[in-house]
């Protein structure tokens, strides 16, 4: 079965000569370029780009696809990421013209059925979040922390007050101190309690004037609803700082409970992994946020309002932020966060948060028999699980196992994440899993903890490669194919 | 609900495993004031008829220009997307699945992503491309960034041709607002080889654009050889299509080269999902921000790929790394991928000649009339600015609206001082019956 046509690149089956497209000529005079064109910008020959006829292209693209698990083809308990069914309906309606053939300068008058669109999501979201005003125009969740920290910078501007801080527990994403270094703040690191919450008083060790924001992850990259927000919301809140939530773990309190309601001032969402958004093999996402009242001035521009039954762009807003991209935002992956939640509804959506909880305490409960999941019996969304005591008694690492479950048709937990955790494997069902497909995971994960270390080792064993040699990628960095003779 | 398959009985299988009797036990670390306690107000849930039924009348409400004659460009384009680019982007394998940290089980990504690496740089004639961002105003952001990063302390002034798209001007100020940094705005609309007294040994980097945002093609060789005199990196913001028959960016010496690659197959989408591209000199490979894909050897020497230089992102290095950036935009690329794939060397000079010449018929047939005049004279590539001589700008956009044909981007949108002004992107898909239908409405 393995095609070697596959294993080649694009650039070792090109064949001069060859073409995929063929372009008409043209319907008025011609002359050439260099006529048209100063000199001094003109190329002498076009890009040195492969040369392929279109079924080779096909063939090449479908035989990579097939090197690769994906939802549509394996359980892909990747924690942290959400890595739920995308289902089909969205996929055809994001491609009706009146979305997907839009130009973004179009006149609001020729848009109202996207500005439509675009309204009732903002509208929904606020209603989800329990924060009234909302900006889409994020492309993905980091980029949407970014957005909500310079609204809190300029918020904090328009006050007048110096704020220089932004506080982060040790268990949350690399993106929420990366943010707010790239936001102009310090951002300063708190130890989480052994259980993986927020330490109160380191917390409130750390607030004072200069505090910003205090970012936090609920429910926290361990999957537990933090038993002390509301103190923690009232610690932040008492000097004057605004408390950010990290939205990726969204889906486990879907209609349960709202980030508003119990203290956050700003938040992003990540339609991607909450609303059924396609991963598309590391994006498009979208990171739209959601802020109270008080901040909804400093929003990005433009934000879509509706005044006498018409939907328009409004650009007039003088204490924005500005802009944060260009034209209006990841619409593509808006228009399937609007089908996925008008498809499930009130009653719908909280469902979601109730399977997704119900199979990773399912989930929680069959693996700790296997492993130590020293966060206790139960979780919201995700689960950590630790293989430290294996890798102390046998040797056998979280990445030992995440290799061999790959073997066993499993794409493999997240894993070394977060980093309080040793030998951590962060599993993360998702509602759209079957009970026997958990069963047959834990099934998979209890033979393989039987097998040899020697076995989990050298894992994977059925995959078409077998552990890439990152140090060797990292120190002889080859990140582009090159013609035999260019190379050195 | 359609997605949710546990049955009842499943569903008391596993509540008894987990050893409680309701699924509203399971919620019990959530304190209960802080529950919502009702529904969300939301509409209720819609099956797939119905959800057809409703999301295809807002599609019909709109006029999508893409299936009108479409001259509206500034930065989005109308190009042509050849059928397989849907086909291989539609493949679940690629579309459901995400980052390809677990390399084995990831190989299809990851060698069409350094496949896209590999294209960028052939594209662009740069060393190095990462792996995607999220626009191409996003992407011009952290490429200063990356300047900036490069040249320390004692430079934190960035240069930005007036010719950079204004939206992208915008976005780098609402970047580096609370950073030490000054961007200072230089030159005319379009590049010409008059001095840029603002690049000077301050300066960390100069942006300049090719094609500018008017559409006009400069020869750049002057300004780029000023900012390298004065020790600035040069970036450079191009068109994709461009390069069929523009010199590439790293052969007009540019140490970073940005641009939209929203016309390399992807569709208008009302602006998004695009495709940031940032490509750079060798030299600058560990300041990028970004998935990176390096080629390497698995255990049995099989050549095989790998994310790489991960000590760079956010993952590792937090608040020290090169860009917040996590999710980017993987299935452009991969789109944009199997485009120039597709195309190849010829069938991208075609298609940049066949927008070449179109934009050319267009602006003399425009212009002859008397009633519209050219803002300015420069060569342009596929898009130019044009007056109108005695009517409003949006007047004459509905009244062209009305039949079909949208007409441009009113300049005064950016520039107040040009709101008698539009911007006319003509790419290979309009016919010389829309450009005379256009000139006939403008001289009638």
């Amino acid at each position: 079965m393995r095609n070697r046509q596959a294993v080649q690149l694009l650039f070792e089956l090109s064949k001069p000569g060859a073409e995929a497209v063929r372009w008409p000529a043209a319907d008025v005079p011609e002359s050439a370029p260099s006529a048209l064109l100063p000199a001094g910008a003109c190329a002498a020959a076009p890009p040195p780009l492969p040369e392929l006829s279109e079924p080779d292209v096909v063939r090449h693209y479908v035989n990579l696809s097939t090197w690769n698990m994906s939802v549509d083809t394996h359980y892909y308990p990747l924690g942290s990421c959400t890595m739920k069914y995308n289902p089909k309906r969205n996929e055809r309606l994001a491609a009706l013209p009146g979305f997907a053939e839009m130009h973004p300068y179009q006149p609001d008058d020729t848009a109202q059925g996207m500005l439509r669109l675009l309204y009732e999501s903002q509208q929904f979201l606020a209603e989800i979040a329990g924060l009234p005003a909302v900006s889409l125009q994020p492309a993905a969740g980091a980029h949407g922390e970014l957005t909500s920290l310079l609204v809190a910078a300029a918020y904090f501007r328009d006050l007048g007050q110096q704020r220089t801080t932004v506080i982060i527990p040790d268990a949350a994403h690399g993106t929420n101190p990366a943010s707010a270094a790239l936001a102009g703040f310090e951002a300063v690191t708190i130890k989480s309690t052994p259980a993986g919450y927020v330490d109160l008083d380191a917390l409130r060790a750390r607030l004072d004037q200069r505090t910003a924001v205090f970012m936090i992850t609920n429910p926290s990259t361990l999957g537990m609803f933090e038993p002390n927000i509301a103190r923690i919301a009232e610690a932040v809140h008492s000097v004057g700082a605004l408390m950010y939530l990290d939205g990726a773990n969204m889906n486990a309190i879907l209609g349960v409970a709202r980030p508003g309601d119990f203290g956050a001032d700003l938040m992003h969402f990540n339609p991607h992994k909450t609303f059924s958004g396609p991963h598309g093999g590391g994006g498009p996402g979208a990171g739209p946020i959601a802020v109270a009242e008080r901040l909804a001035p400093y929003l990005p521009v433009p934000v879509v309002v509706c005044r006498d039954g018409k939907y328009r762009l409004d650009f007039d807003r003088p204490k924005s932020i500005g802009r944060v991209r260009s034209f209006f935002g990841n619409v593509g992956v808006l228009v399937r966060m609007y089908a996925y939640i008008l498809t499930h509804g009130p009653e719908g959506l909280r469902r979601v948060a109730e399977q997704a909880v119900l199979n990773a305490n399912y989930l929680l409960a069959k693996v700790a028999s296997l492993l130590p999941v020293p966060q206790g019996p139960r979780c919201m969304h995700e689960f950590v699980a630790t293989a430290s005591r294996l890798k102390a008694e046998r040797g056998v690492s979280a990445m030992d196992i995440a290799k061999r479950l790959l073997d066993y048709g499993f794409h493999a937990p997240t894993v070394y994440f977060p980093l309080i955790v040793p030998e951590a494997l962060m599993i993360e069902p998702t509602e759209t899993e079957s009970k026997q497909t958990l069963d047959a995971f834990v099934e998979a994960l209890r033979t393989i903890l039987a097998e040899p270390a020697e076995v989990l080792h050298q894992a994977p064993h059925t995959t078409p490669v077998c552990r890439p040699d990152d140090v060797l990628a990292a120190r002889k960095p080859v990140l582009r194919w090159q013609p035999e003779a260019a190379q050195s | 609900m359609p997605y949710f398959p546990n049955t009842p009985d499943d569903q008391r299988a596993m509540l008894e495993t987990i050893g409680v009797d309701s699924l509203d036990a399971l919620f019990e670390q959530v304190p209960k004031p802080l529950r919502l306690g009702r529904p969300l107000n939301l509409p209720p849930a819609m099956g797939e008829l119905e959800l057809t039924v409703h999301m295809s009348a807002l599609a019909e409400a709109d006029a999508p220009a893409g299936k009108a004659a479409c001259f509206l460009g500034a930065g989005a384009y109308d190009h042509f997307v050849p059928a397989l680019v849907d086909f291989v982007a539609a493949r679940s394998e690629f579309y459901t699945a995400y980052t390809p940290y677990q390399a084995e089980a990831s190989q299809g990504t990851l060698q069409a992503m350094f496949e896209y690496q590999t294209l960028i740089t052939q594209l662009t004639g740069m060393d190095v491309s990462n792996a995607s961002l999220y626009d191409g105003a996003t992407a011009l952001a952290e490429a200063v960034l990356m300047a900036l990063q490069t040249a320390g302390p004692q430079r934190r002034r960035v240069v930005v041709h007036r010719s950079v798209h204004p939206e992208y001007r915008q976005v780098l100020g609402t970047f580096l607002q609370n950073l030490s940094a000054e961007v200072v705005d230089s030159g005319g609309y379009t590049v010409d080889a008059a001095a840029l007294p603002e690049v000077d040994s301050s300066a960390a980097c100069l942006v300049v654009s090719q094609p500018g945002f008017f559409g006009t093609v400069a020869d750049l060789a002057p300004v780029v050889e000023h900012a390298h005199r004065c020790g600035a990196l040069v970036i450079v913001v191009f068109d994709p299509i461009s390069l069929g028959v523009l010199k590439r960016p790293g052969d007009l010496g540019a140490d970073i080269a940005v641009a939209e690659g929203q016309s390399l197959g992807n569709p208008l989408s009302y602006g998004g999902p695009y495709l940031g591209i940032l490509a750079c000199r060798e030299q600058f490979v560990r300041r990028m921000p970004g998935r990176l894909v390096g080629q390497t050897v698995d255990r049995s020497g099989r050549r095989c790929w790998t994310l790489t230089l991960q000590t760079r992102e956010q993952h590792i290095r937090r608040e020290k790394a090169t860009s917040n950036i996590c999710t980017n935009q993987g299935l452009l690329a991969l789109r944009a991928a199997v485009y120039l794939s597709a195309l190849g060397p010829n069938g991208l000079k075609r298609v940049a000649e066949l927008c070449l010449h179109k934009t050319h018929y267009a602006r003399q047939r425009l212009t002859a009339g008397g009633r519209a005049s050219l803002l300015f004279d420069a060569p342009v590539f596929k898009e130019f600015a044009l007056r109108l001589n005695d009517r409003p700008v949006d007047e004459f956009l509905a009244a062209a609206a009305e039949r079909g044909i949208y007409a441009g981007a009113p300049l005064g949108r950016w520039f107040p001082e040009l709101n008698d002004c539009l911007l006319v992107a003509v790419t290979e898909k309009r016919t010389r019956c829309e450009i005379d239908a256009l000139a006939e409405l403008l001289e009638g």
